[in-house]
């Protein structure tokens, strides 16, 4: 598709006319950029230890008393800005929420075409994986995987592997429901006279999968993308609140709520509620575009 | 509905024995259980005999056949971390689960199913309104986010509520200790048991209220409200039952999403239940307690999906009537 074919389709008409989803698509896109251009547009950066000191420790946010403009969200235990470690934590937590969104991704889109076009005994067998692995919270099978991986590495590789490894966890957490979304659709395209059309002219089973159904199945992998990015970030950040996540050397949004929490009771609340707002409100506004792009494609609810 | 129930319990076996591959393999594959034992300095006889004692050097089928008949009789080994049974483990772990987290459904349930049935009747008044608003925080927050919101809240600046722990608990039977007997056990429950109710009663006030609109739209409760029937036994009598069908189906797939949210719920309020043990197993490698916990959630999960599909012969008499489901 052309880029005027793109600006010119029902889509992005739709999407105009809708103040809630250009609402949460600019908090959304404000969020992720400031995470990704961290490095750049972080007034500090937390990893760099020599410029902290501990005479900066424990600053309350801005409009307090004694408050610096400088430490806009105050600072934490070890004087290190909140607001540079909320932005480099997102940073962390998208990288985790992408990477396992793509492995989810591309899982359920080979496992579901494989069902939907081949059917018989592929189709039940990975289907029945798919049912029995749905009944159990995602959150949960992410542990588990997490925790065997972690078993099965040796000691010394671990910290350097956690992150491949949650976005492992993730990644297979969510594969389920897309494969069936996939199959469902490829089950419908399966029997259009396109793809008859492709195979009378010799065309093999992969690539008439991968060309032609593909392609017609992608809107709603494209909704439960968007939705699994949340659902991603928020596991990413409970399994990293656990305290069996990310190494407190990467802190993500999660590991800054776990570390903040210690210091709740001594009255030092921004150093966990911040991040915590800032993952509410990415999950959220991540959310609500999925919801609204699931109704902008679902050609029924028009 | 017996033979119902039967092929359903046949279908859950495959399940069941491909999770207890898993927790074996677990077992089996990772860590080496003879040099654990036996410490870095022994010689290769008294290796080959352990190894012997131990049963490792039959085929892998029948270790597993092994492992199986040793969980049927709740033998899962001995945790490394702890040191103690791991049946003992959970059986003192348990009833702490088991108290949060029927407490939080009774709380879902009881908060939840009313105030469907209000906003689905009163749709157009401002305190529905209201209730539709705070539910969608109630679904949009990280449960982990609303237990140190209601600690910080109630704990910390108000002082009114305990943060973490049972309270005093008394003994009931050898293991299942009770928090629900002493007024410091009930006050500790309070806050954990909002915490992981909320989400459940969220998701059953929206359930609830979009099925009383469907519903209160059909052509029956038009002819009761012809017949003259009270708003009350129109409401109640006929609208709501004819809601519950999916109403059960979710609050029991959702007990499985109570199972996992006990997990947070119970680190953030340290909580000595299952959850807890769980993810300070995972986070040391405790491979004994690991697997059994795979072999218990399974078995709670399957149970679960058991009791939803009964529940349907119970609610509707359509699937009764009809000879084979």
């Amino acid at each position: 598709m052309s880029g005027r074919a793109f600006l010119d389709s029902d889509v992005v008409h739709a999407f105009r006319q809708s103040p809630a989803a250009i609402a949460s698509a600019f908090v959304a896109l404000v969020l992720i950029l400031s995470g990704v251009l961290a490095p750049w547009l972080a007034p500090h950066d937390p990893t760099d230890l020599a410029t902290l000191s501990l005479l900066d420790s424990f600053k309350p946010p801005w409009p307090a008393a004694k408050a610096e403009w400088v430490n806009l969200f105050g600072t934490d235990s070890q004087g290190r800005d909140m607001l540079s470690a909320i932005m480099y934590g997102m940073r962390v937590s998208l990288l985790v929420g992408f990477c396992s969104v793509a492995i989810a991704v591309t899982l359920g889109i080979l496992i579901g075409l494989t069902a939907g076009y081949l059917g018989g005994a592929p189709d039940t067998i990975l289907m029945r994986i798919a049912d029995v692995q749905l009944t159990f919270p995602a959150i949960l099978t992410a542990l588990m995987i997490n925790g065997i991986a972690g078993a099965a590495l040796p000691r010394t590789m671990r910290d350097s592997m956690q992150v491949p490894v949650i976005i492992l966890s993730i990644g297979i957490s969510l594969w389920p429901g897309i494969a069936r979304t996939v199959r469902g659709s490829t089950l419908v395209e399966r029997d259009k006279e396109y793809v008859l059309a492709a195979r009378v002219i010799g065309a093999t089973s992969w690539r008439i999968m991968l060309r032609h159904v593909l392609p017609n199945v992608l809107g709603p992998v494209l909704v439960l993308a968007t939705l699994g990015l949340g659902l991603a970030v928020l596991t990413e950040a409970t399994l990293s609140f656990l305290g069996v996540g990310l190494p407190p050397t990467r802190p993500s949004l999660g590991t800054l709520i776990r570390y903040g929490n210690d210091f709740l009771f001594s009255g030092q609340w921004w150093v966990t509620i911040f991040p915590g707002i800032t993952l509410v409100l990415m999950v959220l506004s991540i959310n609500l575009l999925g919801d609204w792009l699931r109704d902008a494609l679902n050609p029924r609810l028009r | 509905m017996f033979a119902f129930a039967a092929s359903r319990l046949l279908q859950a076996i495959p399940v069941l024995l491909t999770v207890g591959l898993i927790s074996f393999a677990l077992f089996a594959f990772v860590g080496d259980p003879v040099t654990i034992l036996l410490g870095q300095d022994h010689t290769e006889a008294q290796r080959l005999e352990m190894v012997h004692r131990l049963g490792l050097d039959q085929p892998f089928f029948i270790q597993f056949a092994y492992y199986i008949w040793a969980a049927l009789h709740g033998e899962f080994g001995i945790s490394y971390r702890l040191a103690q049974p791991v049946s003992r483990l959970i059986a003192e772990r348990l009833p702490a689960t088991l108290e949060l987290a029927s407490a939080a459904s009774i709380l879902a349930i009881a908060i939840g199913v009313p105030m469907g049935v209000y906003t689905g009747i009163h749709r157009e008044r401002w305190s529905s309104r209201l209730f539709m608003a705070v539910s969608l925080i109630g679904v949009s927050l990280p449960a982990f986010l609303v237990g140190i919101l209601l600690i910080l809240l109630f704990a910390v600046s108000l002082e009114w509520l305990p943060s973490f722990g049972r309270g005093t608990v008394v003994p009931l039977t050898s293991w299942w200790t009770t928090g629900f007997a002493t007024w410091s056990g009930v006050r500790a429950l309070i806050l954990p048991a909002v915490t992981l109710g909320l989400f459940q009663m969220t998701l059953i006030l929206r359930l609830v209220r979009a099925e009383m609109l469907e519903v209160l739209r059909t052509d029956y409760i038009r002819f009761a409200r012809a017949r003259g029937l009270t708003d009350r036994s129109i409401h109640f009598g006929h609208a709501l039952k004819n809601t519950l069908v999916p109403v059960i189906t979710i609050i029991g797939l959702q007990f499985g999403g109570l199972v996992a949210f006990s997990l947070v719920t119970e680190t953030v309020f340290q909580w000595p239940g299952m959850g807890l043990l769980l993810v300070q197993s995972v986070a040391v490698a405790d491979i004994p307690v690991m697997s059994a916990c795979l072999l218990l959630i399974a078995l709670v999960f399957l149970t679960i999906n058991l009791i939803v599909d009964l529940l349907y012969f119970v609610v509707d008499p359509r699937l009764r009537a009809s000879r084979d489901p």
